[in-house]
């Protein structure tokens, strides 16, 4: 494909996993204890499906990558100082809310809006990618929400490998039970693709891609459009999943015993 | 009330060091937390530290800094870096993000900049650009590996280096031909010398060993010149096992275009430049900054563990059910053990402060100090007496300039003018890095290193094994050689000495002292007042010892009388650590509400750190009048109104320490309540 792809990356951040995860119910709806505290990342199923898309743009010449992301621009800014780093991109910036509590659809809607409205955006030519899930209790619907309203329904999910073929078409291995993939071929752009964790490691940080990024990331930022949903869901409980540990305290223990206690607690 | 929510994250950081607008040392940051969390911590969980050779294992580090973008930080744009202008905080920082996990690493990653440091101040500008090029890594499309430098000044004993002006390293015209550059011969041993394992050149401080050569110089040598570059044996040091140290043999021939600086020739004579003392000066006042931060990164990064620790230690057992305060607070039950952390971090707080003000002040001072120099060549001041000299005939103007400045009323086409008069400038920037360098070198490492011990203890008999997490036995161990390397504390002790009791900085103290009143009188809680009386008390004493004599007839202040020099030299470094901390503490105040995300549980977060602020001024101005006390009452008896004067001014600061510990009370509380991580974000 001599043009190249426009390829649109939609990507939120999410709350470092590390940190302590505690729903909370506030006066605007559920949300994380100090969310906005805490240090955010690039979803992690985004950060696949960019530095994918980024590699796609390197090896298909006239390609261009953006990035689409809805978050508080305060923490967005924090964040791009990391990924802005790791593959070149343009930043198209929604000032709204990342929860994972925020209503599919609205922010599907959202972000087809930006999208639709990037300038030079040739939609003959356009990839989506986002994360088939989402690290903060992502409904796996926001993806295809996008499509639907962009008008592409060439849509795979839980991709992870993309390979452009001799005509042009695209090759896509999605995630089926069992660890087996469905292998799919579709003609060509446009198509929304939902990445698993695709097959590229994490780039290394460049600081010389950072300073070409950061010309337009800090602009985008400054004009970022302020986005306000509308009341998703309605939640009448939120709780994280229990931990269990049990601890025994057992004594002069012979080898074999405790041998074969974790050979059958693990074949349990 | 509002109690710190979480751990202060990075828009709290890049208020208070300063660095909120500069995106490009934020991703700097990130760059060298990322590398610091992941392989070097990495590299320490899997024993990389267990030798004194360099290994494959650590080599990766080189790699990592290249591909990260640590090592052209040092560069300009045009030499392949990218980041203009003065990068003292951006490598102030980088330091310091690497030492959270393993300072030897950060002293690798300094190393050929360290190398670079004499080219990059002093060198001429083909010497600058040819080798600061040639320290870049390569290019997308270029086929050469980076070159990678350490710097030679420390020798085997008796000599040893930095302070002395004795060098056993020496340099000869070897051969001299009419009409053609100079050929020298370099022989020069190393010791404690650092990335020799793997330096393509080494910058030596040498002494001439020839009446052709004129003076001392700095030389470079290149591993491909002709002649012995022998890496010797590695130094058997027990910390920053990360780095690669050595004691080299060079005795190798190089063209006289390596003298660093240039040189000149009169009368058949060559004339280097530059002194090697001259250019070491210029280099270890910036260097030793990170060096100070090194460990100041230590006290902070053993918060987080510390707590969980405290927190965990009950849990999992028989002993306590969840729910129950023992489950649930572990030690945090007992008011110890968090009053201890509150010290730690507190002292770790005043020494980010410091640091971070000193790099700051040195990115200010670094292009004044070019215009300086240029000023000095167009008026034909060359030499170091003769600079030095005109610099004192402007300290006249530099103490009218702060006096005017901090008056509410002022001649202002005066004060424009000495504004814009470069060597004011000069002198008022000169004066304060003067005292801030030597003191963050000197008070963060010496007393970090204590302070250091003290979160060891809190992790009881887990701190002195390898399943600590966070590294903190070694982190205690690494802090000695922090203390040590690039001027041992004696060394800074010395420094101030001298330049403590300059005018212009005394000036400007006693308008620090009225700020403080002043701030003191409308914020209270931020230990202004304590830090103001402090800082009296200490003016007033050394006032008094330059006046006041022992039994003997001697003067008390004089240079070789280190038992008193030296001893407020230490209280003055514990004074301006906190009147920096609170400085830090105002601007969250001011600039926190303008951010989104700091501006949530702000409250929270300025709280506790004014209270931190307040116990280390407590702290601080209690060292300072132990000290004060002891020159005063310690040298025999004084005139009777002396005393008096020192015992009200002493009484005013223990009155204006009150409601400190009820600040630590506090502070003490918000550590049972602050929400940490689930897990450290290392290995151990």
């Amino acid at each position: 494909m001599s043009a190249g792809y426009h390829i649109v990356v939609c990507g939120g951040i999410v709350p470092d996993p590390l940190q302590t995860l505690e729903p909370v119910q506030g006066p605007a709806g559920w949300g994380l204890k100090n969310e906005l505290m805490l240090p955010a990342i690039l979803d992690p199923w985004a950060g696949h499906a960019l530095f994918e898309a980024a590699n796609l743009a390197k090896n298909v010449p006239g390609s261009k990558v953006w990035l689409v992301s809805m978050g508080p621009k305060a923490k967005l800014q924090q964040v791009m100082m990391t990924i802005a780093q790791k593959v070149p991109f343009e930043l198209v910036v929604l000032d709204g809310p990342a929860s994972g509590f925020a209503d599919a659809h609205e922010t599907g809607a959202a972000l087809a809006e930006a999208i639709a409205a990037i300038p030079g955006l040739d939609t003959s030519r356009l990839l989506v990618f986002g994360g088939w899930q989402s690290a903060s209790r992502g409904a796996g619907a926001t993806m295809q929400v996008i499509g639907e309203k962009l008008g592409i329904f060439e849509q795979f999910q839980g991709v992870d490998k993309l390979e452009i073929l001799a005509d042009g078409a695209l090759r896509v291995l999605e995630r089926v039970e069992g660890g087996s993939y469905q292998d799919s071929v579709v003609s060509g752009a446009p198509a929304v693709f939902g990445w698993a964790t695709g097959e590229l490691p994490e780039p290394p940080n460049n600081p010389q891609v950072g300073m070409q990024n950061m010309r337009l990331v800090m602009p985008a930022l400054q004009k970022a459009k302020p986005v306000k949903l509308e009341k998703g869901p309605e939640y009448s409980g939120v709780q994280i999943p229990s931990q269990k540990r049990e601890t025994r305290v057992v004594k002069d223990a012979p080898v074999d015993q405790i041998a074969k206690e974790i050979v059958d607690w693990l074949s349990a | 009330m509002d109690t710190l929510r979480t751990l202060p994250g990075d828009d709290v950081r890049q208020i208070m060091w300063r660095f909120t607008d500069r995106y490009d040392i934020q991703m700097v940051v990130q760059s060298a937390r990322s590398l610091a969390r992941g392989l070097v911590a990495r590299l320490v969980a899997e024993g990389a530290r267990k030798t004194h050779e360099w290994t494959d294992h650590k080599a990766q580090l080189l790699e990592a800094f290249d591909t990260s973008g640590l090592t052209a930080l040092f560069m300009d744009p045009h030499q392949g870096g990218f980041i203009d202008g003065p990068k003292n905080l951006a490598l102030a920082l980088v330091a310091f993000e690497l030492a959270w996990v393993d300072a030897g690493a950060a002293t690798c990653s300094l190393a050929t900049n360290l190398a670079l440091a004499p080219i990059h101040e002093r060198g001429t500008t083909e010497q600058r650009d040819e080798y600061m090029g040639r320290c870049v890594p390569p290019l997308p499309g270029e086929d050469r590996a980076p070159f990678r430098g350490a710097f030679a000044l420390t020798e085997p004993l008796p000599y040893v280096g930095v302070e002395t002006n004795t060098l056993v390293g020496k340099l000869r015209v070897a051969k001299w031909e009419e009409g053609e550059e100079p050929i020298l011969q370099v022989d020069k041993r190393g010791r404690f010398i650092t990335g020799m394992d793997f330096a393509n050149f080494a910058t030596c401080a040498v002494d001439t060993d020839d009446p052709r050569i004129k003076s001392s110089c700095i030389v470079i040598v290149e591993d491909t010149d002709p002649g012995l570059f022998d890496r010797g044996a590695p130094t058997l040091k027990m910390v920053h096992q990360l780095s690669s140290t050595r004691d080299p043999v060079f005795n190798v021939q190089v063209p006289a275009n390596r003298i660093v600086g240039g040189y000149t020739v009169k009368d058949g004579v060559i004339v280097p430049n530059f002194t090697h003392s001259e250019i070491i000066g210029a280099v270890f006042h910036r260097t030793r900054v990170p060096v100070a931060l090194m460990t100041t990164a230590k006290l902070l990064s053993a918060v987080e563990p510390v707590i969980r620790y405290q927190r965990q230690r009950f849990r999992g057992g028989d002993a306590s059910e969840p729910g129950t305060p023992k489950y649930e607070l572990g030690l945090q039950a007992k008011p110890d053990s968090v009053l201890r952390l509150v010290e730690i971090w507190a002292a770790g707080e005043a020494g980010a402060s410091l640091g971070f003000a000193t790099a700051r002040l040195f990115d200010q001072l670094d292009p004044t100090e070019k215009e300086k120099d240029k000023v000095f060549a167009e008026r034909g001041i060359c030499g170091p007496k003769s600079q030095l000299t005109a610099l004192r005939k402007v300290e006249k103007q530099a103490i009218e300039y702060l006096q005017m400045e901090a008056a509410p009323t002022r001649d202002e086409a005066r004060f424009a003018e000495l504004g814009q008069d470069t060597l004011v400038s000069y002198a008022l920037l000169e004066s304060l890095a003067n005292i801030l360098c030597p003191a963050c070198k000197l008070w963060n490492t010496g007393n970090g290193a204590t302070v250091m011990r003290e979160a060891l203890a809190l992790m009881g008999g887990y701190g002195i094994t390898e399943d600590c997490p966070g590294f903190l036995f070694y982190k205690w161990t690494d802090a000695q050689l922090e203390a040590t390397y690039e001027g041992p504390e004696a060394v800074q002790r010395r420094q101030l000495s001298i330049t403590m009791t300059n005018e212009v900085f005394l000036t400007r103290l006693r308008i620090i002292i009225e700020q403080f009143a002043a701030l003191g009188e409308a914020k209270p809680e931020t230990g202004a007042t304590v830090v103001a009386k402090g800082l009296g008390l200490w003016l007033w004493t050394i006032e008094f010892l330059h006046r006041a004599k022992d039994p003997s007839g001697a003067r008390l202040y004089h240079n070789r009388r280190q038992n008193v020099t030296f001893p407020m030299a230490d209280a003055l470094c514990w004074l301006m650590a906190s009147y920096c901390q609170i400085n830090d503490v105002m601007e969250l105040a001011e600039k926190g509400p303008e951010n989104a995300v700091v501006a949530e549980g702000l409250e929270g977060t300025l709280g506790f750190f004014t209270d931190l602020a307040l116990v280390q001024a407590a702290r601080a101005a209690g060292e300072a009048s132990r000290v004060c006390a002891s020159m005063v009452y310690g040298f025999g008896p004084q005139a009777a109104e002396e005393l008096d004067a020192f015992d009200a001014l002493r009484s005013q600061l223990d009155r204006s320490m009150a409601g400190a510990a009820l600040a630590k009370d506090r502070a003490a509380q918000a550590l049972t309540q602050v929400m940490i991580p689930e897990a450290l974000d290392y290995p151990l």
